[in-house]
């Protein structure tokens, strides 16, 4: 897949585009969002999102829900025409969506070979299934996987691809608590072994501060707040520098202390 | 007419043929292969009535309670197909050949409807501007009931097959072109989505997820064109017909042979079960994908 660089179009006048001459030749950011804005009929869902994505970097976004952050994600994916702004990602973006998507009639390793260009696309996407610890259900259908299953082939058929930014937008949301923490594992072990970046986006915030390097606050369309997590993985999470996190999160995200937990 | 003895064993032989013709009908709902034991009891069961309803009528024929000038015997039925596969007379031809014409001018009819109404319906399906150009006359002509048509086909086509085979395709082409673009208008868009995200190209497209994603609602449209085929097909060989069981039925009607016409609608009878069989079992191929048309 070559690199995307795009331009997203101009939507109405009302809007004044950021610097249009800034060409982002070598592109030192894995993605870069410049005053990405969305209106929804007359509601304005993201107002003039700046964004940089570092290489191999792996960001969490929260935020409540309506608050823009799957349409941020949607943007990034090149699945939204409307929004306005400027977009562009370095290499192959691939996606992981909260409902896995598997092509129901296609078998789990024709759902990773899907529009694969490799030299041999099915040992590709075996390797793949392999990663994700799903060879043995290659040849099964979809509808007979299990939800963490399911997600797991959505893994693979994401990272098959190599890409250089990875969207996850709610990919263990619908999932048990015990399958979601072997997912958080699979998804740092793969992410390690790949090191793309990872776009994460999340109402969960305990599932941020599992795996970012850095987490933000979406809200009111725009970003509200962006932290930096140095504690090493694994991590545990009553260490005491992600409980103040945690605290300032909820916060951010207007549940007030004690309300949880 | 055939002894007592001999009519029994006919009316087991009638009943024998409907058996089968109903296990077959049934193929597609039987669950899975293994509880094949249960499978087989029930559709056991299953034949008791039709042949309770043969031995009824046989016995209300042999003892003159329905006369054979108004319903002939199921016996007398079986003696009659006996004679017309046997016997070339010059008034009905053969059954098989009559068989032979008719099937291939359904076949003919059902193949041409069915493409014409699938390449249609991708037209249709895929383009706004194709819907815009194709489906208004499509959804005009749909509403003209078909049968009305026969007068202005024979002022048209003529009587020799042409109408015919046309009456067979335009029955097929409307349930399958209907169904096969609400199918693929149907297709989830969520997996389009995905199809863009994977940077499929517009044919991989077409080909691994809108026709697959419209197939289900397709094979329900074949079978209504089966169906509907069928129909146009015993109506339209009845016009001016010179072969096939069409013409064997208005020339029974000439010669006020019930018996012959009886033999002529059990075969359409069990044309129509075949094709319906046809249909179901490739319903189970194609859809395995399904969980609920099982491993």
């Amino acid at each position: 897949m070559a690199p995307r660089l795009r331009a997203v179009k101009e939507h109405s006048a009302e809007r004044a585009l950021v610097s249009p001459a800034d060409p982002l030749a070598a592109p030192a950011t894995a993605a870069s969002v410049r005053g990405l804005s969305r209106k929804f009929g007359d509601r304005t869902v993201l107002h003039g999102v700046d964004l940089d994505i570092a290489h191999g970097e792996f960001i969490a976004l929260i935020g409540r829900s309506g608050s823009g952050k799957s349409t941020l994600l949607r943007a990034l994916a090149g699945l939204d025409r409307e929004v306005t702004g400027r977009l562009s990602a370095a290499g192959p973006v691939s996606v992981a969506f909260q409902e896995p998507r598997l092509v129901p009639w296609k078998r789990v390793l024709a759902n990773v070979a899907l529009g694969l260009r490799a030299a041999d696309p099915e040992a590709t996407a075996r390797t793949a299934l392999g990663e994700v610890g799903l060879a043995e259900r290659a040849s099964a259908w979809p509808a007979t996987l299990s939800g963490g299953e399911a997600q797991r082939a959505s893994l693979a058929r994401a990272l098959v691809r190599d890409p250089r930014l990875l969207l996850l937008d709610e990919p263990f949301s619908s999932l048990d608590a015990l399958t979601r923490i072997t997912m958080h594992r699979l998804v740092l072990n793969l992410w390690i072994r790949h090191r793309p970046a990872v776009l994460l986006v999340t109402h969960d915030v305990d599932e941020a501060l599992a795996l970012a390097d850095r987490v933000l606050v979406l809200g009111e369309g725009r970003i509200t707040h962006s932290s930096l997590i140095t504690v090493p993985r694994p991590r545990d999470r009553d260490h005491p520098d992600l409980v103040a996190l945690r605290l300032r999160l909820l916060t951010e995200l207007g549940v007030p202390a004690g309300e949880t937990d | 007419m055939p002894d007592t003895a001999n009519a029994d064993l006919v009316a087991r032989d009638q009943a024998g043929l409907t058996a089968a013709a109903l296990s077959s009908g049934t193929v597609g709902r039987a669950p899975a292969r293994s509880p094949a034991r249960r499978r087989r009891n029930r559709s056991w069961y299953r034949l008791i009535s039709p042949v309770v309803v043969v031995v009824l009528w046989q016995a209300a024929s042999s003892t003159g309670i329905l006369p054979a000038s108004k319903l002939v015997s199921p016996a007398s039925i079986a003696h009659t197909a006996y004679t017309l596969v046997v016997t070339n007379s010059p008034t009905y031809g053969t059954l098989q050949e009559s068989l032979l014409v008719s099937c291939g001018r359904w076949a003919v009819g059902f193949a041409i409807g069915i493409v014409v109404a699938v390449l249609l319906a991708v037209v249709t399906g895929l383009s706004r501007i194709g819907e815009a150009a194709a489906d208004p006359i499509l959804q005009a002509l749909r509403s003209v009931p078909l049968l009305g048509l026969i007068p202005l086909f024979i002022v048209w086509f003529g009587i020799g097959e042409l109408p015919k085979v046309l009456f067979v395709m335009l029955s097929a082409l409307f349930p399958m072109y209907l169904n096969t673009f609400a199918g693929i208008r149907g297709v989830d868009s969520k997996l389009g989505e995905l199809g863009h995200v994977l940077g499929l190209r517009r044919s991989e497209m077409i080909r691994h997820i809108v026709l697959p994603g419209a197939l289900p609602q397709a094979l329900t449209g074949l079978q209504l064109s089966v169906v509907a085929s069928m129909l146009a097909l015993v109506v339209g060989e009845q016009i001016n017909a010179t072969s096939g069981l069409g013409f064997m039925i208005t020339q029974a009607q000439q010669f006020l042979n019930n018996s012959v016409i009886m033999v002529a609608l059990i075969v359409y009878a069990i044309l129509g079960l075949l094709a319906n069989g046809a249909v179901r079992l490739l319903q189970r191929k194609a859809l395995a994908w399904r969980r609920d048309f099982g491993q």
